[in-house]
């Protein structure tokens, strides 16, 4: 069922990463005047995270702040006309479901229809794959990916947007997505409302374009905005809107009354976030060239963005694997008084001199001066020596236990370290494993997603 | 000529593709926007950034945004979880650029209409430039 005929649909993104705020997509509900809410919960480390849950616990592994979240929202957005979008589902969008259809028991919403999209997760596909002529190789170091395949933890396709809109052509009040890309949250209902096809180039570019500005919620709003000063009312940022047409044009916009600001500058800001060559952006649906972009303040907190240009898309859909590679820990102390810059790198110093003559030198370490050039080295150009600085120590290697060894030499600095140094909480820093990324590409035709429909 | 620093004209926004950051810095006129792509080239923001940039610095050009887009890369000591770093996505690798001072002429300056003075200066108009 395609719902044609509406001129016009407007598409809010409350939620940029999982652990943006708890309250902006509530906000969005409140103020309406939004058809769809698109929420995205899924970085590429969040998968790996999910995987593990799962393992203990089947019924685990998926986002459950979106569970607290439709608790608090299904309600109005049933009553308003809004339907939810989000990539939520994690590596098991099953599980997902069974909760929202509990929760919607609860909250007595119903009738309520919930979509779930799966298909994405092929973890326990990698071998038949193989098999099957995908290398799976690392785009980024071009290693098969038979070199890490006993470590891997995690394996998601970015499916088409297409099965996004199939799932919202069900009549859906709420669809619920592993892994999918985070501008197809706003691309699919565009396709379902407008009925775009595949080869619509020029609007599936479009309607990535618009997706890619506001995925990162109020990053194209005021938030993260170069002049942060000229932002007005950053602590009731509005999260953004966008108002798209049946042409794949479209306009970026917050709700009146809302903080925050949407101009030329701040939806360009966001444009360029995390862009690499801007004449290839190849999205599963299409391949874009940011170069044909053009940004025009069209009124106040109103900025159109148009001429955007697409290209046939890929045979092949990115995949995102995780594996572990080793472990990690860093510490920190804060070193204060004269010389403390001094005083500092003479801490640092201790602690690995320490660790060597133990013999337990980590494989790799990292000294940073927090305070004084840690995020800006040679730029940063210190013109008074600071009175504090905060000393960070990293240490990475294959063995936990060197990795153990190295949190406790920290602390030791308070007393036979130099004077001055303070700020030695939170315990002994922990070992983490490192969980490391392995983006790879698999042809599409070996890949098949599916719609599974539930009634509350 | 002036002495400037690039925070009173540009814009910029940075962020992470694997081990490698980019950088996005923007100003609000062609003419200006021609003067950036003169003068801050890859080479210059590869001795700007320094020990913070391992690798090579490849740079883009967006016209239509008035816009270059710069790839620092091996910036990021392993990248995601990998990296050992404070900043492990480059999220300050922008305000690290904007630090970059030139020399910029008079004129060029003065027709400019969206030089800020920092933080209690007068705010941007909201519509500075026409299509």
């Amino acid at each position: 069922m395609v719902v044609m005929g509406r001129t016009l649909v407007r598409i809010a993104n409350g939620q940029g990463f999982w652990g943006d705020s708890v309250d902006a997509p509530v906000a969005l509900v409140e103020r309406g005047g939004i058809d769809y809410l698109t929420l995205d919960y899924l970085a590429e480390v969040t998968m790996s995270i999910m995987q593990r849950q799962k393992r203990k616990d089947p019924r685990a592994g998926y986002a459950t702040d979106f569970v607290e979240l439709a608790r608090r929202i299904l309600a109005p957005c049933k009553r308003k006309g809004i339907r939810l979008i989000a990539n939520a589902g994690g590596v098991n969008p099953g599980a997902c479901l069974e909760r929202l259809v509990e929760v919607a028991r609860e909250a007595g919403v119903q009738p309520l229809r919930i979509a779930i999209v799966e298909g994405d997760d092929i973890l326990q596909r990698l071998d038949d794959l193989m098999a099957k002529g995908a290398p799976l190789e690392s785009m980024e170091t071009g290693r098969p990916l038979s070199d890490v395949r006993a470590h891997v933890l995690s394996a998601n396709v970015y499916i088409s947007t297409f099965a996004i809109a199939e799932a919202l052509d069900t009549g859906a009040d709420v669809v619920v997505t592993g892994r999918c890309t985070d501008p197809g949250l706003t691309l699919a209902p565009m396709i379902h409302e407008f009925g775009w096809k595949h080869d619509d180039w020029n609007r599936l570019a479009a309607g990535t374009i618009a997706g890619h500005i506001i995925e990162c919620g109020a990053q194209c709003a005021g938030g993260n905005y170069t002049r942060w000063w000229e932002v007005p009312g950053l602590d009731r940022i509005g999260y953004p809107v966008v108002e798209a047409d049946a042409d794949g044009g479209f306009v970026v916009t917050k709700q009146p009354g809302t903080g925050g600001l949407v101009n030329v500058a701040s939806v360009s800001e966001q444009i360029l976030y995390e862009m690499g060559d801007p004449a290839r952006y190849v999205s599963p649906d299409v391949v874009i060239d940011f170069r044909t972009i053009r940004v025009v303040q069209e009124g106040t907190d109103r900025v159109r963005v148009r001429g955007i240009e697409g290209q046939p898309a890929t045979e092949t859909y990115k995949v995102s694997i995780s594996h572990l590679a080793g472990w990690k820990a860093s510490g920190q102390v804060t070193i204060s008084g004269p010389s403390a810059v001094e005083k500092a790198r003479h801490c640092a110093a201790l602690v690995w001199s320490r660790l060597a003559e133990a013999g337990v030198m980590p494989e790799e370490t990292s000294t940073e001066l927090l305070g004084l050039d840690s995020c800006h080295g040679p730029m940063a150009r210190a013109a008074s020596q600071p009175a504090e600085v905060v000393l960070r120590l990293g240490a990475k290697d294959r063995e936990r236990a060197k990795l153990e060894r190295f949190g406790k030499e920290i602390a030791p600095l308070v007393t036979a370290g130099t004077p001055g140094v303070t700020g030695f909480a939170g315990g002994r820093p922990k070992p983490q494993e490192i969980v490391a990324y392995w983006p790879a590409l698999v042809p599409k035709r070996l890949i098949e997603t599916r719609v599974r429909v539930e009634d509350v | 000529m002036a002495r400037i620093r690039l925070h009173e004209i540009a814009f910029a926004r940075s962020g992470d593709k694997g081990n490698s950051s980019n950088v996005g810095l923007l100003v609000l006129t062609d003419e200006m926007y021609e003067w950036l792509r003169r003068e801050v080239t890859a080479e210059r923001v590869k001795t700007h950034f320094g020990s913070v940039v391992r690798g090579p610095v490849e740079r883009f050009e967006l016209p239509n945004l008035r816009a270059l887009n710069f790839i620092l890369h091996d910036s990021l000591g392993g990248g995601g979880s990998e990296s050992l770093k404070n900043d492990a996505q480059g999220k300050t690798h922008g305000q690290g650029l904007l630090l970059m001072e030139l020399d910029i002429p008079d004129g060029l300056l003065a027709r400019y209409p969206a030089r800020t003075a920092g933080p209690g200066g007068q705010p941007l108009d909201p519509r500075p430039v026409s299509s």
